[in-house]
């Protein structure tokens, strides 16, 4: 599908549109499909959306293009979600880069040009870092420290920060970024994929206490946000807390303790070698605490997780075969 | 299945004995802790009652067996939040796994006390690990103010590492106190008890310090403790301990003082802990007994 898409679409555009980059991730077709239901959604993704409720509009483009603004041009938005981050660690830091940051601040460009109301951002808790010396519950106002030791997610701070300057440059838009803390279900992410993994190698001597929450809390943190009035940062967790060797013992599966030394040398190997998705420095998030405090999500933004941590961790499993 | 018949066995073994130190069950004295447990049965700093248990007993039996400490006035410290301020000693710090074991064992309710755990022993294996499950939190301010509200019963040593690896030629002789825990009172409106230990300096006798090396290594300090060497030398000299609770301190003011304004509160703190102390040393009339 093309931009030509949305002229042609028969979708009725009656009303305000929220706008969904990255509308064909697990996330962003769980959020469209809850999302469209309520009111008009405009997708924009590079790739395509095979499965797509009919009511939805899909602009096939590359955030990074001009043509993204034709979109914006062409409807009238009430919400811009930016869930098309890039992760992937194999992308290169150019890629990063370009995608994140500069694809990013278009975005922002065309929300002040247009006027966008409210901008929601999912970041992650990631941006904290998981470090020997953090406090157990690190709050909104916490530095954002995850470049430090793993330089490859600059970019992510990067997109924090420009969308924290949006606070004060554009007072007129309601920005709302989101940290969730580890995300599981069915999504490709490094927490999913490593809990997937049989046996689960963790660190000897370590065993960090974690946050998570299901990909599907994440779905109604979201919802919450686009709810007028909200603004401000928010660390999203799900369930009460939970040792790795508990999250593991859920899950069933088998536990390898291997000294740090080794992991990161074995890891370090089979990472230059394309044996593992898993960067080297991941490895201090199974080693070292970085807890959110969600006080502020559950009082200010209304979002209160329902579901249990059995519920949250066996969810990874769903959909595999 | 062996293993498990196994488990069970030194779970029972473990039972057995604890009740036999405690004088009732674990779980009973436990559920009159009060702690704020999440639904999985520990709590968000990674406290897991099933598994303190054995470090618990071993920890238990050094108080009463092994240093046969002496607790005195622990009915001073009052229910819900506090503070205690103790003096640190002794290379590896036992002073604060017996001060938690007293609170534990002596203390009615009994309390689990919270100490404030050096950044640098959170990044070892097992070291950290161990210190999470029963209780222990990263040596931040944030954890601390968090532990407070929650009504706990945090323990902090003021001298920090200057203290637990002063040489013997130093001993019982405080080292300077740092501000931070009177910041903290007084914003958490804390009342602080003075807890001065006595029988820590005498268990590893240090010597020397060796800064140099201990730079190499990236270690707080490394003390030259000439009993390592002799065989037996590495479990530390069975002192008599000895425990003094003082009266609870209270202190108001602005958190956004100066540190001068809260030197005068910190020297006032340290200076009774050092009195605690003289006196206590006064009346021992030996080391080991």
């Amino acid at each position: 599908m093309t931009m030509d898409a949305i002229e042609t679409s028969d979708a009725p555009l009656s009303g305000e549109a929220v706008l969904i980059t990255g509308i064909c991730g697990r996330l962003g077709k769980q959020l469209a499909r809850m999302l469209h239901r309520k009111g008009p959604v405009v997708g924009v993704d590079r790739r395509a959306f095979p499965d797509k409720p009919r009511d939805i509009v899909h602009a096939q483009v590359d955030i990074r293009r001009k043509k993204l603004k034709d979109v914006f041009r062409g409807t009238n938005i009430r919400a811009v979600v930016h869930l098309g981050v890039l992760h992937d660690p194999r992308a290169s830091a150019a890629d990063h880069h370009s995608w994140n940051v500069a694809g990013f601040a278009k975005l922002l460009e065309y929300v002040a040009q247009f006027r966008v109301p409210k901008l929601v951002l999912l970041s992650s808790a990631n941006v904290y870092g998981p470090q020997s010396s953090n406090p157990q519950f690190l709050t909104e106002d916490a530095p954002l420290l995850g470049g430090q030791n793993f330089s490859d997610i600059r970019d992510l701070i990067e997109l924090d920060m420009l969308a924290q300057s949006f606070f004060w440059k554009l007072p007129e838009t309601e920005t709302v970024i989101l940290r969730p803390v580890h995300i599981l279900g069915t999504v490709h992410n490094a927490p999913s994929n490593f809990l997937r993994k049989d046996p689960i190698v963790t660190i000897l001597g370590f065993d960090p206490m974690m946050q998570v929450v299901q990909q599907s809390e994440v779905v109604s943190a979201i919802e919450c946000a686009l709810r007028r009035g909200v603004r401000g940062t928010f660390n999203v967790a799900g369930p009460e807390p939970a040792s790795l060797s508990r999250l593991i013992k859920i899950l069933g599966r088998q536990k390898i303790s291997v000294p740090y030394g080794v992991t990161r040398a074995v890891l370090s190997r089979m990472w230059s070698w394309r044996l593992t998705s898993f960067p080297p420095p991941e490895i201090d998030h199974i080693r070292y605490v970085c807890m959110v405090d969600d006080r502020r999500s559950r009082q200010e933004l209304g979002f209160t997780p329902t579901m249990s941590l059995e519920a949250t961790v066996l969810s990874v499993d769903e959909g595999r075969w | 299945m062996a293993p498990v018949g196994l488990s069970q066995a030194v779970d029972d073994a473990v039972e057995a004995g604890l009740r036999r130190i405690l004088g009732e069950s674990f779980d009973s004295k436990m559920a009159r802790v009060p702690l704020t447990l999440g639904p999985t049965g520990i709590d968000a700093f990674g406290l897991d009652p099933h598994w303190a248990r054995y470090l618990f007993l071993t920890v238990a039996l050094l108080h009463r067996k092994y240093f046969r400490t002496e607790v005195h006035g622990i009915d001073n410290v009052p229910t819900g939040r506090v503070l205690l301020v103790a003096n640190h000693a002794g290379q590896l710090p036992l002073d604060g796994a017996l001060i938690a074991a007293a609170m534990f064992m002596d203390a009615e309710p009994p309390r689990i006390v919270r100490a404030m755990v050096e950044k640098w022993a959170v990044g070892l294996p097992f070291v950290s690990m161990l210190f999470a499950r029963v209780g222990q939190v990263t040596g931040v301010p944030e954890n601390a103010t968090r532990l407070l509200q929650q009504g706990e019963a945090l323990l902090v040593f003021p001298e920090g590492v200057r203290g637990v690896a002063k040489t013997f030629e130093h001993r019982y002789q405080l080292a300077d106190f740092g501000s931070g825990f009177m910041r903290l009172a007084i914003e958490t409106e804390t009342p602080i008890v003075p807890v001065a230990v006595v029988g820590a300096e005498e268990q590893y006798i240090s010597v020397a310090n060796f800064d140099a090396l201990a730079k190499v290594l990236g270690m707080p300090a490394f003390p030259i403790v000439p009993q390592l060497l002799v065989p037996g030398g590495q479990l530390p000299l069975p002192t008599r301990y000895r425990l003094w609770f003082g009266e609870p301190m209270r202190f108001v003011g602005d958190i956004d003082d100066d540190d001068a304004v809260l030197e005068e509160k910190v020297w006032l703190v340290r200076q009774t802990v050092q009195a605690m102390l003289t006196k206590a040393l006064a009346e021992r009339k030996h080391v080991f007994w």
